[in-house]
């Protein structure tokens, strides 16, 4: 139980806690290098990176994220563990970083998560790309859209990102928030080339046919690390079924 | 803290600054959304600050496809040197427990840049008004001592009317304060104002919240019987689409 405000201020700090490898290096005053940074927000932009990248079993775990907030379920403490928000570097192309983030991360924690991340990586020369799920429900447009065009992917880019995006900007008046608001603003501040690629999906959970709608992003991604696009939408179906089913009261 | 978009920063030194205050309706926002438009002002900057709830977009004030796809901040600075006029964006509410250090941040930028005078365009909830407030015009004003100064025949002029002091608990206590209820920080950066001599003026409507876009040009209008603005009509930018949601269904009918 907790007795005051500062103590409540205290227990939302996010903190980043890395491996010893890579914390040594931090405490000599060194940053991260880093050409590519992966970012993952929600779980089917997760499970995408996982099946196409990740499996290929050439990285390591180098860190995790904390951020404890209201929405934190019970195990995942301040103090914690919870694999929400994990950081994972190639082996043979160290400077290629991806972040899963799955778990929420509260109005008031954004601008200090992505100060801190951004503040350990070397910044010249980086790309970011942020893979990110969002609702259709948040997609205004004109003309009604019909079931059937979600899952959708829309981007934006920060004006340092000269590379072509693989879909449509996102058009007016639809805005992004949440974490990759937060890591775009960054960029573009900054001058850091970052694109992020929005998914709408009409479906709430892990969504094998929503994953899907980032295979375009590996022919970008794959310049600097190995893709595995032979990967079947039914090895996306797998990964859906053993992903944390929160209710099934609407099957 | 302000961050220069340009290769060369930006001097603000004897400018007038226009900001809104995030408030009932989003008027401010919206009449200064006008403000950029309409007089094709040019961003300089970005108010970088973890008090405001990240959001990004596309060029709210595109007019092809030339200039749509350039990203946009929460909070950015937009001029136009010409009429030593620089305008503060907000797009996003201030989160809950950093209203006054985004009150600071504000402050501190705006000593440091040497702005001749700053603007707050505001709003009230029209459903607080006491009596004598529901009387006549819905806008109103608030200046600051330092700015009074120099402003004072300009007022008399206009012929504006000042937000009066109302009791804040009718019935318990009397005595007239000065309340802003859904102004957001107006009241806060006026009363700093006041204190810190600042020469600063709040231009405020009551209304509420709903279509407010005739609330903002109401208050833009208001604004240029003083400024100056501008000669001939306010443009609307092209991200005022869709406002109240998607389009509908035609099956629906």
């Amino acid at each position: 139980p907790v007795s005051n405000k500062s103590e409540v201020f205290l227990l939302r700090t996010v903190h980043l806690h890395w491996n010893p490898e890579v914390s040594e290096l931090l405490r000599a005053g060194n940053k991260v290098q880093c050409s590519s940074f992966i970012l993952a927000v929600g779980h089917n932009a997760a499970s995408f990176l996982s099946v196409y990248i990740l499996a290929s079993a050439n990285w390591d775990a180098v860190g995790r994220g904390v951020a404890w907030n209201e929405r934190s379920r019970s195990g995942t403490g301040p103090s914690g563990e919870g694999s929400a928000c994990v950081f994972y570097r190639h082996k043979d192309e160290p400077a290629v970083l991806i972040c899963h983030v799955t778990c929420h991360i509260a109005e008031d924690q954004l601008f200090q998560w992505t100060e801190k991340v951004f503040g350990y990586l070397q910044t010249r020369g980086l790309t970011v790309t942020v893979l990110s799920d969002s609702s259709v429900a948040d997609y205004k447009t004109a003309d009604y859209l019909c079931s059937s065009s979600a899952p959708f992917l829309r981007s934006l880019r920060s004006s340092a990102f000269s590379d072509q995006p693989v879909c449509q900007s996102l058009e007016q008046p639809n805005i992004i928030t949440g974490l990759p608001a937060a890591v775009l603003n960054h960029c573009q501040v900054h001058s850091i080339a970052a694109v992020v690629y929005q998914c709408y999906s009409d479906v709430t959970g892990p969504d094998s046919i929503t994953m899907d709608k980032y295979k375009p992003v590996l022919t970008k991604l794959g310049r600097s690390i190995q893709v595995d696009s032979s990967r079947s939408t039914d090895v996306l179906r797998n990964f859906v079924r053993s992903s944390e089913i929160q209710s099934n009261l609407y099957i | 803290m302000f961050i220069s978009s340009q290769d060369s920063p930006a001097t603000f030194q004897g400018f007038t600054l226009v900001m809104p205050a995030v408030a009932v309706g989003n008027v401010g926002q919206l009449a200064v959304d006008l403000i950029v438009s309409t007089l094709n002002m040019r961003r300089v900057g970005y108010f970088h600050t973890d008090c405001l709830i990240p959001m990004a977009g596309n060029n709210p004030y595109a007019s092809g496809k030339a200039d749509a796809e350039e990203l946009h901040t929460p909070a950015e600075v937009y001029t136009a040197a010409e009429l030593k006029l620089a305008v503060l964006q907000i797009r996003a509410p201030i989160i809950q427990t950093r209203s006054k250090k985004f009150r600071q941040q504000l402050k501190s930028w705006i000593k440091a840049s040497g702005f001749s005078r700053t603007v707050v365009l505001s709003s009230s909830h029209a459903y607080q008004r006491d009596d004598q407030q529901l009387q006549g015009t819905s806008l109103r004003y608030l200046m600051t001592p330092s700015l009074l100064a120099a402003s004072a025949d300009a007022l008399k002029e206009l012929g504006w009317r000042e937000m009066e002091r109302i009791p804040a608990f009718p019935g318990v206590d009397a005595e007239p304060r000065l309340c802003i209820p859904g102004g957001g920080i107006t009241k806060g950066l006026y009363t700093d104002g006041c204190a810190e001599d600042l020469p600063l003026a709040v231009l405020l409507l009551f209304c509420s919240e709903g279509d407010n876009i005739p609330d903002a040009f109401a208050l833009v209008n208001h604004l240029n019987d003083w400024l100056h603005l501008l000669d001939g009509q306010w443009k609307i930018p092209t991200s005022w689409s869709l406002l109240f949601g998607s389009g509908i269904p035609p099956a629906l009918f």
